[in-house]
């Protein structure tokens, strides 16, 4: 069955507020998602009936929040197709996430001029960890190059693969919306000898995730983009490579035994939770997993082809030329992520603008600037979608667009 | 909420869109300086030449957005022809217009008494105050210009 974004609407409270004397309309859902009743509930519940800390005290409570936090983990193992719930290790975004596999895996693994490939439309989160890496230990960044459609141009694929160590690639792209080929990469990162790492903080929140059809070897993604809390975030790796990898940050939980001479570290996957982890967090993704199955995936995904098409068609039939919007044209090919630029005047104007008839848009380089050089421009407006979005936030984008001539356009 | 018309004044949008001083100097005898907004991505370069602690000649470029843009210009009318000493004033009037607290390390920021500073046109920037998000896109031009003079006074 469809979504009913009027009824989904219901059960984020957020939505009954207004902007300016406006009605919400929020645009802006690549950056964060707002948050069901459900997932506020269940944090709040967490600390009403059994905050206390994990993994240590035996009374009543700490068994009931070790077991919520346990559960928490083995829901977003089921969520994402994951074969064991030990596998999910929670970080605190998916930042942190991918920095874990740099610091760990990364440095016992990769030496001077050894290659890691990235991509040209990749979020800084899964461009900087890897420049730190070069000026640490002197490995070599590729990097794919992108087309003037939004795909990737994989002409060169085998090259640039040749005696890499680890391919690393968004599953969607944060700006274009684009989304990449993940299988395929697998595949050929795999066959060149080289491990596979995919962010999928734009993928995991809309389309249904299996790590396992993915081929990956690493999967990374965020909570709070999901309809989780913030600083929750989760990264999944095959059971084999998280024995091999050498613990991430040293403190409390991680350990086995610590003596005056050293430590011995915890089983997998609190080798990989130094320190009291994020428990409410962690429990409100939970929630959150249980939320969007319940709507099921399947379905968010429809619900945001139909609208990307709907928006792509609108703001083109409306703006024609006054408009560009960046990245693939066909909505099947893309996620909810709409950059564009209008008539010229500056993202920034723009999402002022807007933001005066309550529309929430982001306007800057999205933590992409690499792209943006690539694009040639500084900054986009951009307009995310989710499952609360229906046609009316399209139309209301659309009008408020128009407002913005009356300052930029003599 | 306040009025948008308060931001987009339209002394700023004639700077926004015509705007005075443009280009580059050449180094040297110039002085170069580069701003980023890691924000935004807004990104504005100073070129300013100094002679016997006078503003000789000033130029900007990057790209941004409307204010940023507008106040590079504007500041560049501001200061052309100005002493070093003026220049500092004015950016203490400009940054307690903008409700910027002085910085206690950067003597420029607190020396001279901003209330005998006239802005002139740099007023109509006041508006900006009321969008805080928006006041880092006017200071930026400032904080270059500062960078690039001082680059200037430590090769001269």
């Amino acid at each position: 069955m469809a979504l009913d974004p009027g009824t989904i609407r219901d059960d984020f409270p957020i939505m009954c507020r207004q902007v300016h004397g406006r009605r919400l309309v929020y645009l802006d859902s690549a950056a964060t998602s707002h948050k069901p009743r459900p997932v506020i509930d269940a944090v709040t519940d967490y600390y009403e009936r059994f905050n206390s800390n994990v993994h240590r005290g035996s009374y009543q409570l700490a068994v009931e929040a070790t077991e919520a936090l346990e559960e928490a983990r083995r829901k977003v193992a089921n969520f994402i197709g994951a074969s064991r719930d030990s596998e999910i290790i929670f970080a605190k975004n998916a930042t942190e996430a991918i920095n874990l596999v740099a610091r760990t895996w990364g440095r016992a693994n990769l030496g001077p001029g050894d290659p890691v490939v990235i991509t040209e439309l990749e979020h800084h989160a899964n461009i900087v960890p890897w420049h730190m890496l070069t000026a640490e230990l002197g490995i070599e960044l590729r990097w794919i190059p992108i087309r003037s459609d939004g795909h990737l141009d994989l002409t060169d694929l085998d090259r640039l693969l040749d005696g890499a160590r680890l391919l690393s690639v968004a599953a969607v792209s944060n700006v274009l919306g684009t989304i990449n080929p993940i299988r395929q990469l697998a595949d050929a990162a795999h066959e060149a000898g080289a491990l596979m790492m995919v962010d999928a903080s734009q993928y995991t929140p809309h389309l249904p995730t299996d790590v396992a059809e993915m081929g990956a070897d690493f999967v990374a993604f965020t909570g709070h983009k999901m309809c989780g809390p913030t600083g929750i975030g989760v990264l999944w790796a095959k059971s084999e490579l998280l024995e091999e990898m050498p613990p991430f940050l040293g403190g409390g939980e991680m350990i086995l035994n610590v003596t005056k001479e050293g430590f011995s570290t915890a089983a997998v996957p609190w080798k990989f939770e130094a320190g009291t982890p994020p428990i409410a967090e962690a429990v409100g993704l939970g929630a959150a997993v249980d939320y969007l199955s319940g709507l099921g995936m399947e379905q968010v995904r429809e619900h945001e082809v139909a609208l990307t098409g709907y928006a792509l068609r609108t703001l083109n039939q409306r703006y024609g030329d006054d408009i560009t919007i960046h990245g693939p044209t066909e909505p099947a090919e893309r996620g909810g992520v709409l950059s564009f630029e209008y008539k010229g005047i500056h993202p920034h104007d723009v999402a002022q603008v807007l933001d005066r008839s309550g529309v929430c848009v982001r306007a800057g380089h999205h933590c992409a600037k690499t792209l943006m050089r690539v694009l040639g421009c500084s900054a986009t407006s951009r307009a995310s979608m989710y499952v609360y979005n229906d046609e009316s936030d399209v139309d209301a984008l659309a009008d408020a667009l128009a407002d913005a001539d009356v300052f930029f356009i003599e | 909420m306040p009025d948008l018309e308060d931001l987009y004044r339209e002394i700023i949008l004639d700077h926004y869109r015509n705007p005075r001083n443009r280009g580059e100097l050449d180094t040297p005898p110039a002085t170069r300086a580069e701003g980023f907004n890691p924000l935004c991505g807004d990104e504005v370069i100073i070129y300013v030449q100094v002679a016997d602690g006078v503003i000789e000649d000033i130029k900007f470029g990057g790209q941004g957005c409307s204010i940023s843009q507008a106040s590079s210009s504007m500041m560049s009318a501001a200061v052309k022809g100005r002493s070093v000493e003026e220049l500092q004033q004015l950016n203490h009037a400009f940054r307690s217009m903008m409700s910027i607290e002085p910085d206690p390390d950067d003597p420029a920021s607190t020396n001279g008494n901003s209330a005998d500073v006239k802005l002139g046109d740099l007023e109509a920037l006041k508006g900006v105050v009321k969008f805080p998000v928006r006041i880092k896109c006017a200071t930026l031009s400032w904080h270059t210009l500062t960078q690039a003079i001082e680059e200037a006074q430590a090769t001269s």
